[in-house]
């Protein structure tokens, strides 16, 4: 790898991610099968699987990606991971990291109000408030 | 027979023909939807924060409301809410989080509580459903079931990779499922709001996928998938103008359509 490594002890983020995910993401081999089953992988700057090794070798760049922001948590990485680990714990935790230090991803005045009070259905409101917003 | 059943927010808004249709079909077939007493917003997401309890009380609270109001199963339409509640529900199985959530609610003791998805009611009612038929469908469609009646694994309400209970479903009511490989993945779901041309393209593959595959229809029970697919296509039609748009049902209004031999849709019909 050409670029940094940081030793699992001193890796803050990783300790952080497994903190709040309760996932093991140390036991990623990087097959890729989370990548491949994706259906946002083509959109993403980083993909899952590029996800995973960012937070094991500890690099920070991934909490500005797009990527933990799309992935809408729909478990396709999960049920087909081979070392049983829940992916999408991992993306909310790294989702979480930001949104504790009251950083919202949406800003709800952005949205026109017609749009909330008549054509989004409740579910999608709620939903991505809960999703991106602390 | 009576079921409890939990409507959630969408389907008092939204998804109004989803309920309305729901509970004429399920009596059609002698099961009768009582709506609880009272219920609250599941909170639509699940938190896949280990720590964050919070996010689990309104789940939880509906479930001891279930339970007090006499029930030991709940029916749950709206696939969204399904996953919410039925995570909830696994969460407490553990009675360590159990004692965790109660901390922030002071009602009675969970004695546990069964909580099924519509579709699943319908596993052994294949040859009530196919009787109750007057005018069987004589259409293809693609079963649609997105990702939450199917993941984790824990709220699975059919095989997760392979499902086949809508399809079961449409053959009883008469019509032609259609085999296709995207009717377990994700529309892009709450994208809607932050990234609404990533949930536009994923509604292009999808309808085309069902097309490709022979389907003149999708079949859902999902409000937001629903809402998702039945919306981007007018996008996805202004900038692939060829592109032909494709009606969408609940797959309550597919019953009630074979069951009453006419399909009053009403206004929020789809091109159909």
């Amino acid at each position: 790898m050409s670029y940094y490594h940081i030793e699992e002890e001193e890796n803050e983020l990783l300790a952080k991610v497994e903190e709040i995910s309760g996932e093991i993401v140390t036991l990623c081999e990087q097959c890729g099968i989370c990548t491949t089953s994706c259906p946002m992988a083509d959109e993403m700057d980083f993909t899952p699987a590029g996800i995973m090794h960012a937070v094991k070798i500890g690099d920070k760049a991934v909490l500005d990606s797009k990527a933990i922001w799309i992935c809408a948590s729909c478990f396709t990485c999960t049920v087909r991971c081979p070392r049983g680990i829940d992916l999408a714990k991992v993306t909310e935790a790294l989702r979480q990291i930001h949104l504790r230090k009251n950083k919202d991803h949406i800003n709800l005045e952005e949205v026109k109000e017609e749009e909330l009070e008549e054509d989004l259905p409740p579910i999608a409101i709620v939903s991505a408030l809960r999703k991106f917003t602390g | 027979m009576e079921v409890a059943y939990y409507p959630g927010c969408t389907l008092k808004t939204h998804a109004k023909e989803f309920e309305k249709a729901a509970l004429k079909a399920y009596r059609a077939i002698g099961i009768e939807l009582k709506e609880l007493d009272k219920w609250y917003c599941c909170g639509t997401v699940y938190s896949l924060a280990k720590d964050n309890i919070m996010y689990k009380v309104a789940s939880v609270r509906n479930i001891l409301n279930a339970q007090k109001e006499g029930f030991d199963c709940l029916i749950v339409l709206c696939s969204m809410c399904y996953n919410t509640l039925k995570q909830a529900q696994e969460f407490i199985k553990d009675e360590s989080n159990l004692a965790r959530i109660k901390a922030f609610m002071d009602e009675e003791e969970y004695k546990g509580i069964e909580i099924l998805h519509g579709l699943e009611l319908l596993k052994d009612k294949m040859e009530e459903i196919k009787k109750a038929v007057k005018k069987p469908l004589n259409r293809k469609y693609a079963a649609y079931y997105g990702c939450t009646l199917l993941r984790p694994k824990s709220v699975a309400i059919d095989s997760y990779e392979k499902p086949s209970i809508m399809e079961r479903l449409i053959e009883a009511l008469g019509g032609i499922a259609v085999e296709w490989p995207l009717k377990n993945e994700c529309c892009g779901s709450y994208n809607i709001i932050t990234n609404k041309e990533i949930v536009v393209e994923r509604v292009r593959h999808i309808i085309e996928n069902a097309r490709q595959r022979g389907a003149e229809a999708i079949v859902t029970s999902c409000p937001l998938c629903y809402f998702n697919l039945k919306e981007c296509q007018k996008d996805v039609k202004r900038i692939y103008p060829g592109f032909e748009e494709m009606p969408l049902y609940y797959y309550t209004e597919l019953m009630n359509e074979a069951f009453n031999g006419k399909f009053d849709k009403g206004e929020n019909n789809n091109g159909s």
